[in-house]
Order: structure tokens, then C-alpha cells, then sequence
């Protein structure tokens, strides 16, 4: 192979003439973290939400929240994007439409918003999930000592079912951070963005893509540690959750 | 005075007839032995006293409250009413001390001092006090079931509603169990039990209730059950259970 | 406004959608899913081999992969497989690979690794007694690899193998950072070209969601026949 290999290339200034290409990396880097976490806390909002009317006994409020999943989980998220950032200006009224087009960074604003509510329906389906994988009796046991149903789901369902979904909703959250690379498509400079114009701009397109590998491996393994961490903590003696003894 | 009192309920599951036209009285300090062979609708018919199952003709009251009533506050009645689970469904992830706190504080609204002390109380009248600070996955079945029925207890109900309690026990742990349900009988709680064992119906019940099919095929005082059951069915349900 | 709203832009485009755009997004996926189950299947049988270098390598490349995102991983590939076709024919330069073949290598090697993890699940879910029952029988390892073990955890894992096909069939429209024109692609040129994001990109959302739904409804009903069945 011949390619020329030039390490030194992230020392030198961006053509932007802001910083050194590494600056850009790291101002990617802040972007697709942001990005992602705000998605991914509105997506475990939402997501729980959603994932609880699933399961409540009102069968028009289980369509609504399957009716919600169904619409954001079969649509593929750059065209979700696309939705949000180009359809959504031009359908409400004109001046708000001005509004929009006009905001500053809203390339962030419409990534998280979109990526939000695309990992929203899937964290609801895990949610669901949990929740139904609990014996009925525990539903009826906290009905039976007089617990309303809002008490019951925060008390007993809800607590039990997230210590089962830890593991599902570990590789939800990374799904979260690989998903906001799309954002690129509507102009969001996080990393890949960045990787991708430090090729076009140096053409050293293996040092560009090898530096945004080793970024997302990081987070990865962050997220990872971080997950299981929590899944210890969380471990109750005596009961197996998520596949560990931990007795 | 009845406690418990169910008339003429019947429900269905889809197209299927799961109780018929049940009717019975608990009176207050009774103990009442629902018994009859699997499927015959004695757990269904014992989750509708506490409105966890909805039936579709008929009603019930407790304490003078109708569940069919709109403006009866269901919590509030369930919490008055103790209920032990075949499968015990004490909340795995919490301490057997907050499983016994939690309706006391979220229901009750005991302050957390005063919960704690009836909660050690009730823990230490079952035998367990020792293991306040476990886990339920921590306890043998046996401790488990005692825990539940001191769950129950720590509401203060005024009756309490058995669903097989001792049928997912180890033989060696049913004892353990009844010892408890026999003392609070004593003490004079009123008490609905499906059960199939008759050494604690015959030991302290004062109604028997034999079901088939979704039917009250018997409702007799204990001497007459055991001293000459009037149905077939109820016979050859007896001499099946008593022979083993 | 959904006034000024222009159906005509669509009808007049449907057949550059579907002709070009919808047939080479089929086409990609249905590449995608049978090489990528094919070598997926192999790397599973890798990662759950007992000569742990085989083990480490496959483990190794699915982790990495799967640690990516998928944009990055196509990039990655449109400029990389230029210069392993160098490396593999000994060209003087990067060999000229396109855009559109290079896509169907990056997704194959992409997906293959998400398939790997559903196969390697298949495969762990058949008792050890099967396996033993296989030897018992005088067979080798690939007889009973193919005859016993993956045939069983094929069938098991159907659903979540066509699931994750589905999940391909969405992923495919990030061409579009190719400038490919698959469905997605097809749909922006004409957006653009005519001023028409709003009817052209809606449209491609609702045909997303139509043919993903219905998809998704049928994987459904065949695990319900399969869990009958089992």
C-alpha cells in the first residue's frame, strides 16, 4: 500500500481557520455527546411514558401507545429527520416556519428532537416489555393492599421491571450515540461530520476515520462499564436479574 | 353481622362461565374453608371479594360496602382487606421490612416510625424478625408466605382473604404457615380461605364451601362437611383429598 | 401548507421512485440479508469455536462494528475497499470500486455482524444433549453443525433474524450520504429539482412506514405459527 500516513495532520489548523483539526474532533466529539444525551433522557421520558400506557387496563390508551411505537419505529430516522428539519418548517404557520429555519443550531435542536422521539418508541417497547414480564400476581398484590394504580406501577412494577430492562436499554443507549451520526445528513457537525470534512478538506481519510473509530470505541466501552456498574448497584440479593447470580 | 356477603355473582371469561351464580356470607370472626378441585373457580371467586377480578352479574359487600357501588373508594376498602397470594408476591426488590411499610406509608399514611414499629411487631409474631433486613429472594418459601400474611396483617384489616396459600410450599414448610393462620383464626379473624388442606379446615373452620364447575355445590358447617357431605361430587373430592 | 400541497409532483415521479430508487433499496437489502446470514452464521460458529484465536478475532470484529455508527462504517469502507482491491490484485493504484458496489460490501460486512449475535443466541438456545446426540451418532462437526444444530437455530431465531431485516431495509436509505439513489436518494433529487421537499419526502416517509409495518405485522403472525408450532 501507498498511502501516505500523516499523523502530524491534527496539529495543523482546520481550513476553517478556528482551530486544529484535533479542536474540531474534540467540538464533534461535544456535539454528538450532547446530542445523544439529550436524546436519550427524552427518550427514557417519553420512552416510560409510553411503555407504561401500553400496559395499563384502558384498551383505546394500549392502541394510542402502540399506535405511537408503530409510527416511529417504521420510519427510518433520517427521513424522521428530514421530516422535523425541512417538512416540519414549511407546515405550520409562516411565521413560526420563519422562526424555525432561522433558530441558531437548529440542525441540534431538530437531531435530538428526532433521534428523542425515534429511541422514545423503542425504549417504550422495552418498557413493556419489562412490565409484562412480571408475574400478574405483583400487579394484583399491590392492588391488593390498597395501592392506586399510579402507586403501584412507581413502587412495584416499575422498579423491578427497569432492574430486568438494564441490559436492553445498555445497547439502547448506544444505539442513541451511533444514531446521532445521522444528524450529519441535516448538518450537525459531530464526529462522523467531522471525520468526513477533515477528509474532504486534508484527504488523509484514514487518519480522519481511524481518530472517530477510536472516539466511539471509547464511548462505547464508557457506556458499557458505566451500564454494568449500575446493574450491580441495582442487584437485589437473592433475586436473579438479567441473566447474573448475584449470590 | 356479615362481613363478606356475595350474591348471586357470576362472570365469564369471554364465552366461558367461570362462576355461576354464587352466593355467600362471611360473618364477622368467622373462618370460612372454600374448597372443590382445581378450575373450579375458587380462586376467582375469592379475588372478586376484594374487586381484584371484575364480575359481570351479582354483588358484593364488605362491611356493609358494595363493590358495585360507584362512589365505594376501592383502595381505600382493599386496604382493610388483607389478601395472601398462592405465589406470596412480596416485591423482590425491596427489604422484608419496606414490604411491610409500603401500604402502611403510601395507604395508611402511618409516619415511618410508627410503621416500622408495627412492622417489627407483626415481623416478630411470625418468627421472623430476624430477617427484617433480607430480601425476599433471601427466604425460604416457607418464611416468604409468613412475611406476606404479616404484610397483610400490618393494614390492620378487618378479614383476610387466603388464596392457596400453601399449595407452592415444599411439604415441610406447610406447617410453618398454618401454624400462623391457624393462631390468627383463634384470635378471631374473620377469615376466607381456599385451601385444600382439610386438617386446618377441620381444626378450626366453622363453614365449609365445596365448588364445582363455577357452582357453590356446598355451603355447610364444618361437622356436616366432613360428617356426611350431601353432594357426590363433593364426596369423591374428599376421599381423594383425605386419602392422600 | 397543505393547501399548495402537490400530488401531481409524485404521481409524475413514481416511476424513477420505484423503478430506480425502491429497486435497488430491495435489491441492496435482499444482497444484505442472505450474504450477511451466511457470514454471520460463520462468525457466530467462530466466536463459539474452542480455538480461542478464531474466537477473539470474530469477537473482535463484531464488537468493533457494532460499536460504530453506521454512516461512519460506510464511509470507512467507501474508501478503504478501493485500496484492499489493490492490495488483493496487486494493482498499481486503488482500484475504482463506485459508490454502489462499495455499498454492497459495507452492508453485507455491517450487517453480518448484528446477524452474527441473533445466530450465536439460535445456536446457544439448542441443548448440549443435541450436539452429543449428533457425535453419538458418528457425525462430524460440520455435519452436525449444518444437519442438527443450525437448522434449529435458524428456525428458532426466524422472527428476530427477519426483524433485523427489516431494521437493514430502513437502514439502506443512509446511501443517501453516497449520493446513491435508493428510494430515499431518488426522493430528495426530485425534491430538490422541483422545490418539493415537503410531498416528496412525506411521501417516502409513508412508504417507509407502509412497507415496514406491513413487514413487521407478518414477522408477527409467523412467530405466533412458530411458537404454536414448538
Amino acid at each position: 500500500m501507498n498511502y501516505n500516513w500523516n499523523w502530524a495532520i491534527f496539529f495543523e489548523m482546520s481550513p476553517e481557520g478556528t482551530g486544529t483539526y484535533l479542536d474540531t474532533f474534540f467540538w464533534g466529539l461535544g456535539w454528538t455527546i450532547s446530542t445523544s444525551m439529550l436524546a436519550w433522557s427524552m427518550a427514557l421520558a417519553l420512552g416510560t411514558v409510553v411503555g407504561v400506557l401500553r400496559t395499563t387496563p384502558y384498551p383505546w390508551v394500549v392502541r394510542l401507545g402502540d399506535a405511537y411505537v408503530e409510527l416511529f419505529r417504521n420510519v427510518p430516522l433520517i427521513v424522521q429527520m428530514f421530516l422535523w428539519y425541512f417538512v416540519l418548517p414549511e407546515l405550520v404557520p409562516k411565521a413560526a416556519g420563519d422562526w424555525l429555519k432561522q433558530l441558531p443550531n437548529a440542525s441540534f435542536y431538530n437531531a435530538f428532537i428526532a433521534l428523542g422521539f425515534y429511541t422514545s418508541a423503542r425504549v417504550a417497547e422495552q418498557v413493556r416489555a419489562g412490565i409484562q414480564s412480571l408475574p400478574r400476581g405483583q400487579r394484583m398484590a399491590g392492588t391488593a393492599i390498597g395501592l392506586t394504580l399510579p402507586q403501584t406501577y412507581g413502587y412495584v412494577l416499575l422498579p423491578m421491571a427497569f432492574r430486568i430492562i438494564v441490559p436492553p436499554l445498555t445497547s439502547e443507549f448506544m444505539n442513541t450515540v451511533k444514531n446521532s451520526a445521522v444528524g450529519l445528513t441535516i448538518g450537525l457537525l459531530e464526529l462522523t461530520g467531522r471525520a468526513r470534512a477533515m477528509q474532504e478538506f486534508s484527504f488523509q481519510v484514514f487518519e480522519a476515520f481511524t481518530a472517530a473509530t477510536i472516539a466511539y470505541v471509547m464511548i462505547t466501552i464508557t457506556i458499557v462499564l458505566t451500564m454494568r456498574w449500575l446493574e450491580r448497584r441495582v442487584a437485589i440479593p437473592g433475586f436473579i436479574a438479567a441473566g447474573n447470580a448475584t449470590r | 353481622m356479615a362481613m363478606i356477603e356475595i350474591r348471586n355473582v357470576s362472570k365469564w371469561y369471554g364465552e366461558f362461565n367461570v362462576l355461576k351464580d354464587c352466593s355467600t356470607t362471611v360473618d364477622k370472626g368467622q373462618v370460612v374453608v372454600v374448597c372443590g378441585p382445581s378450575g373450579s373457580g375458587k380462586s376467582t371467586l375469592i379475588k372478586c371479594v376484594n374487586a381484584l377480578e371484575p364480575f359481570q352479574q351479582g354483588d358484593i359487600t364488605v362491611n356493609g360496602q358494595s363493590l358495585c357501588d360507584p362512589a365505594t373508594n376501592l383502595p381505600k376498602l382493599r386496604a382493610h382487606i388483607g389478601m395472601v397470594f398462592q405465589n406470596f408476591e412480596l416485591f423482590p426488590h425491596m427489604r422484608v421490612l419496606d414490604n411491610l411499610n409500603l401500604g402502611q406509608t403510601k395507604v395508611l399514611k402511618r409516619d415511618r416510625a410508627t410503621a416500622r414499629d408495627r412492622s417489627l411487631e407483626l415481623l416478630k409474631r411470625v418468627g421472623l424478625e430476624a430477617h427484617a433486613q433480607k430480601y425476599p429472594g433471601e427466604l425460604s418459601g416457607g418464611q416468604q408466605q409468613r412475611v406476606a400474611i404479616a404484610r397483610a396483617l400490618a393494614m390492620d384489616p378487618i378479614a383476610m382473604l387466603f388464596d392457596e396459600p400453601t399449595s407452592a410450599l415444599d411439604p415441610e414448610m406447610i406447617n410453618e404457615v398454618l401454624d400462623v393462620m391457624v393462631a390468627l383464626a383463634k384470635e378471631g379473624m374473620t377469615m376466607m380461605v381456599v385451601t385444600h388442606e382439610m386438617g386446618f379446615a377441620r381444626q378450626v373452620a366453622h363453614r365449609v364451601i365445596f365448588m364445582d364447575e363455577g357452582s357453590i355445590v356446598e355451603d355447610t358447617s364444618k361437622e356436616e362437611f366432613f360428617g356426611s357431605p350431601r353432594s357426590e361430587r363433593a364426596q369423591q373430592f374428599l376421599s381423594k383429598i383425605l386419602h392422600h | 401548507m397543505l393547501g399548495e400541497f402537490d400530488f401531481d409532483v409524485i404521481w409524475r415521479s413514481l416511476p424513477y421512485l420505484f423503478k430506480q430508487g425502491m429497486t435497488f433499496t430491495l435489491t441492496i437489502t435482499f444482497t444484505a440479508m442472505g450474504a450477511g446470514i451466511v457470514l454471520g452464521t460463520l462468525l457466530a460458529m467462530m466466536r463459539l469455536s474452542s480455538f480461542k484465536p478464531l474466537a477473539m478475532i470474530a469477537g473482535g470484529y463484531v464488537n468493533l462494528i457494532r460499536s460504530l455508527p453506521l454512516v461512519l462504517v460506510i464511509f470507512w469502507f467507501y474508501f478503504l475497499v478501493p485500496w484492499i482491491g489493490q492490495w488483493i490484485t496487486g494493482a498499481e493504484r486503488p482500484v475504482l470500486v463506485g459508490p454502489y458496489l462499495s455499498s454492497f460490501i459495507t452492508f453485507t460486512l455491517f450487517e453480518a455482524a448484528f446477524y452474527c449475535e441473533i445466530m450465536r443466541a439460535g445456536i446457544q438456545s439448542i441443548p448440549r444433549g443435541q450436539v452429543a446426540a449428533g457425535y453419538a451418532l458418528g457425525l462430524n462437526y460440520w455435519q452436525t453443525m449444518g444437519t442438527i444444530v443450525l437448522p434449529q437455530a435458524f428456525r428458532n431465531m426466524l422472527p428476530v433474524l427477519l426483524t433485523q431485516t427489516i431494521i437493514l431495509f430502513q437502514d439502506t436509505s443512509l446511501v443517501y450520504v453516497l449520493s446513491i439513489s435508493d428510494f430515499l436518494g431518488a426522493a430528495a433529487k426530485i425534491a430538490q429539482r422541483d422545490s418539493r421537499l415537503v410531498e416528496m419526502y412525506l411521501f417516502a416517509a409513508l412508504v417507509y412506514f407502509v412497507l415496514s409495518y406491513t413487514a413487521s405485522h407478518y414477522v408477527k403472525r409467523l412467530q405466533a405459527r412458530l411458537a404454536i408450532v414448538r
